[in-house]
């Protein structure tokens, strides 16, 4: 394996390790708080249970993203020397407020797990509201350096060296807004529905513990909104990337030729030597539709793009495919939901749609690994959008292969030892009737 | 000299940051090393405390190092850049030893309360804790001599032998012995009166030699591996003050622990430390990374200085009072005194 390899390997590792403990610091303090403020408006004391019981989950996962969070602000430095020497200037304000968000998280959910008989009820439930918001804060910034990446913003350049910098509009990049907003709402559907499976499937297991009801409750209020809406963020997403990075949007769609009234390809495995899609389904307009929101639009194709600045192909229009795939699940799961809510049927008696929640428990995290691996797989070869290429920017040091295997076997053992304790947990979570009229 | 702007300024802040790092992280990191060498009659009690006492607030504390790499890449690009690639190899142990000492000690809290269970991640826990401050203290130790060069040669020469000095472990020997100090400072004051702060007044007077034989043996490589360091901290102007500043301080801090008062033996030990961490930043001044990486050479443009400093200044006015919340609740006089396993 080449050094290069190695690095986008332990960089994608680690990545796709942090997101899940990230996203869980966005979703999880919502439903704590949730769960918190209900416990004081009615005086429910299962309410509370659930947030006590929540917050030692968190407590958990947290840790765990904070040091993955740390490893990672070192490896932009220890793998991708070339680029922090080049971006770190530009794009070091998120950064830098991300820092003083991460600050006010930590400070916060240290009062939050740690203060429960030493600060008043009132002052306990804003901090758990500083925590929601600051998780929430935190992801918004760094999410604003990745869009810099994919669409930057905000410099001069001559002679490969940065000469004048505007912050500012670094800040203000133009896939700054519809990444965010996307990357925040996975957040709370994939916590959301992680949650709520958990939940749903302990529910058919004990259909009177109103412990597990209450808990699903709180968590479908959170998730199924945001399920709902993920697939309209998601074609906003498509559309600024179709303008923004339309080489980008040419790989995850397939789309070899450019040309009007492009189809949409739905499933199948492109073919880069041949430039077709194998096994596809094609739906005649569909691309230029979804895209431009005009069946005769113009698609531009990977014949726009010199063949030495194409992506993985394959590794592209496959993550999408299960993106979308699985967004679309959500979203009618969470359709559902709501039209079995209007109809006023039980949540605990439908068990149909407990286990549609149960099998969908891993979707978000699967769909929010998935779409990461078509932001960052599908920006290749460039590390900064059409100025850096990743190779450019990679450490000099020999044997990355080293820190790579190192860093995935420490990872490897710290998921197990992660799932063994929330784990333990579940399993110790109140049974049966005793909490039905607790 | 030359007109101090506004990148001194920044880099004063990141001097800033660490400092607080090392008083506030540093300490929990020794809190670590006293679990491993808990002993005794109370050594379970000495544990608990230990727990008690950095449990609410680690996670906070760790964040000063996260601001501090992020003004260092942000406003020293280049010496971020050559940092972290000269260094590759302590900085990845450094971080697997965050990964480490962090879970465990959070795995240990949620786990079973079985002491076999428990052992084990306060092993994990207590390991990780003295070997991250070992090779942090290798690694600053290693920006002193002044060998974080661009890379040339082998792997060796490039990528092992800048680090691999008998100054850079004696700095790290010397970082160990103060977090460990400073640790057993901490927590006389944490455990109040009676045996168990006696346990730590000890440890505390242990860990204070330990310093000192440390600091001497960095002092005496210091003239062959670091000697603009060595030129600076016994030729300068401001060397005799920082010395009888640190005289002062240390002595201080061994009185104070000797007779038991010991909220002044802490105010001691933490000047003590920031003026060690001081020393080191005025010693290399005015390069970031000697020999050849100066302060203004890697700053970054204008723009990018001012718009940090005007983050720092609007994120300063959220974390000053959010800190002393949180640092009230948990550590007050009153707070301490409530604590259930006193
Ligand atoms: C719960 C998770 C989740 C779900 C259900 C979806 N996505 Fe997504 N998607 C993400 C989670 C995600 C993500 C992990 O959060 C990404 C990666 C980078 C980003 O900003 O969001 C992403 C990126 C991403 C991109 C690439 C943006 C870029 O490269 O700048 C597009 C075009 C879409 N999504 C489109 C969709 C569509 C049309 C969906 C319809 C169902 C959809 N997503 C559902
Ligand atoms: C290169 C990318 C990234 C870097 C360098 C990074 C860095 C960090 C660091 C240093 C921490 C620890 C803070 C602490 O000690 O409390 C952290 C935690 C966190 N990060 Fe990341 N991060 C990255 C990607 C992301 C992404 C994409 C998101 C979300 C969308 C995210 C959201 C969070 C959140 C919410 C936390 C809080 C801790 C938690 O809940 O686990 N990060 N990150
Ligand atoms: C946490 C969610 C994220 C995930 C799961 C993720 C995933 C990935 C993957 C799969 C790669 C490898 C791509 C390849 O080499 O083929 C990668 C590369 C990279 N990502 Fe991300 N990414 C995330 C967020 C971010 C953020 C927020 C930043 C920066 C601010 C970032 C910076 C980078 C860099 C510097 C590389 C290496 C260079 C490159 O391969 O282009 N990533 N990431």
């Amino acid at each position: 394996m080449s050094d290069l390899l190695a690095a986008r390997g332990q960089m994608a590792m680690s990545l796709g390790f942090h997101i899940i403990f990230a996203a869980v610091g966005i979703g999880m303090p919502l439903l704590m708080v949730l769960a918190e403020w209900r416990w004081r408006q009615t005086g429910d004391a299962i309410y509370l249970d659930l947030a006590r019981r929540w917050a030692r989950g968190t407590a958990i996962l947290f840790a765990v993203g904070a040091v993955s969070g740390t490893v990672l602000s070192f490896e932009l430095g220890l793998l991708w020397p070339g680029f922090m020497a080049f971006a770190g200037p530009v794009i070091g304000m998120p950064f830098s407020l991300e820092g003083f968000a991460f600050f006010t998280e930590a400070i916060f959910l240290g009062i939050y797990l740690y203060g429960w008989d030493r600060v008043s009820p009132r002052a306990h439930l804003l901090a758990g509201a500083a925590v929601a918001i600051s998780g929430a804060a935190s992801g918004v910034f760094v999410v604003i350096a990745n869009a810099w990446m994919n669409t930057p913003a905000g410099f001069e350049m001559t002679a490969g060296r940065v000469t004048a910098v505007h912050p500012l509009q670094a800040l203000a990049n133009p896939a700054a807004f519809q990444q965010t907003l996307h990357m925040t709402i996975a957040a709370y559907v994939a916590t959301g529905f992680a949650v709520a499976g958990i939940h749903a499937f302990l529910l058919l297991r004990d259909p009177a513990n109103g412990f597990h009801l209450r808990a699903l409750r709180v968590a479908l209020v959170v998730a199924v909104p945001a399920a709902i809406i993920q697939p309209l963020s998601g074609d906003l997403s498509a559309r600024f990337v179709a303008v923004q990075q339309p080489g980008k949007l040419a790989a995850l769609e397939s789309v070899f030729i450019t040309r009007h009234g492009a189809p949409l390809t739905i499933g199948g495995w492109p073919d880069p030597d041949a430039r077709t899609v194998h096994f596809g389904l094609r739906i005649p307009y569909g691309l230029s539709l979804l895209a431009f929101h005009d069946p005769d639009a113009e698609v531009a194709g990977l014949d726009r793009v010199p063949r030495d600045q194409w992506p993985p192909l394959a590794v592209v229009h496959v993550a999408f495919q299960v993106m979308v795939a699985l967004g679309t699940c959500l979203a009618l799961i969470s359709v559902w939901a709501v039209w079995a809510a209007w109809r006023r049927r039980s949540l605990a008696a439908n068990r149909r749609l407990l286990r549609a929640i149960t099998v969908a428990a891993p979707f978000g995290f699967l769909a929010v690994e998935a779409g990461w691996v078509v932001t960052e797989v599908g920006r290749q070869p460039w590390i900064i959008w059409g100025v850096l290429r990743t190779r450019d920017a990679v450490t000099p040091m020999p044997g990355i292969i080293v820190p790579f295997v190192l860093f995935t076997l420490l990872y490897v053992a710290l998921s197990a030892a992660v799932v063994w304790l929330l784990y333990r947990q579940i399993v110790r979570a109140p049974v049966g009737p005793a909490v039905a009229h607790a | 000299m030359r007109e101090l702007g506004l990148a001194d300024l920044l880099a004063g802040v990141l001097v800033l940051a660490l400092n607080a790092y090392v008083l506030l992280a540093g300490a929990d990191f020794g809190g670590g090393v006293w679990d491993l060498f808990a002993s005794g009659p109370r050594r379970s009690r000495q544990r608990a405390l230990i727990a008690d006492a950095i449990g609410p607030i680690w996670e906070a504390n760790h964040v000063w190092l996260i601001l501090a790499v992020v003004l260092l890449f942000t406003c020293f690009p280049v010496a971020f850049a050559r940092l972290t690639t000269v260094l590759h190899v302590p900085l990845v142990l450094v971080l697997v030893g965050i990964v480490l000492r962090g879970s465990a000690f959070t795995f240990r809290s949620y786990d079973s309360r079985r002491d076999t269970v428990q052992r084990r991640w306060g092993a994990v826990f207590a390991s990780a804790s003295v070997v991250t401050p070992l090779l942090l203290g290798v690694a600053v130790g290693t920006v002193a001599t002044g060998r974080v060069l661009a890379p040339a040669g082998g792997f060796r020469a490039a990528y092992i032998g800048p680090w691999a000095t008998p100054f850079a472990l004696a700095v790290g020997l010397m970082t160990l012995a103060l977090f460990a100090f400073l640790a057993a400072v901490y927590l006389t004051v944490e455990a109040g009166r009676g045996e168990l702060a006696d346990d730590f007044r000890t440890r505390a007077l242990w860990a204070f030699a330990a310093t000192v034989v440390a600091a001497l043996t960095a002092l005496a490589f210091a003239k062959a591996d670091a000697p603009r360091m060595h030129a600076a901290l016994t030729r300068s102007v401001w060397a005799p003050p920082l010395h009888s500043g640190a005289a002062l301080a240390a002595i201080g801090a061994c009185w104070a622990l000797w007779s038991r008062r010991f909220r002044l033996a802490r105010l001691g030990a933490g000047a003590l430390v920031s003026l060690v961490l001081w020393g080191w930043a005025v010693g290399q001044y005015p390069y970031l990374v000697p020999p050849d990486l100066t302060i203004a050479q890697t700053a970054a443009p204008a723009t990018t200085l001012r718009f940090v400093a005007l983050g720092l200044a609007a994120g300063g006015m959220i974390l000053v009072p959010s800190l002393l919340y949180l640092f009230r609740i948990f550590k007050s006089e009153r707070a301490l005194r409530a604590r259930p396993t006193d």
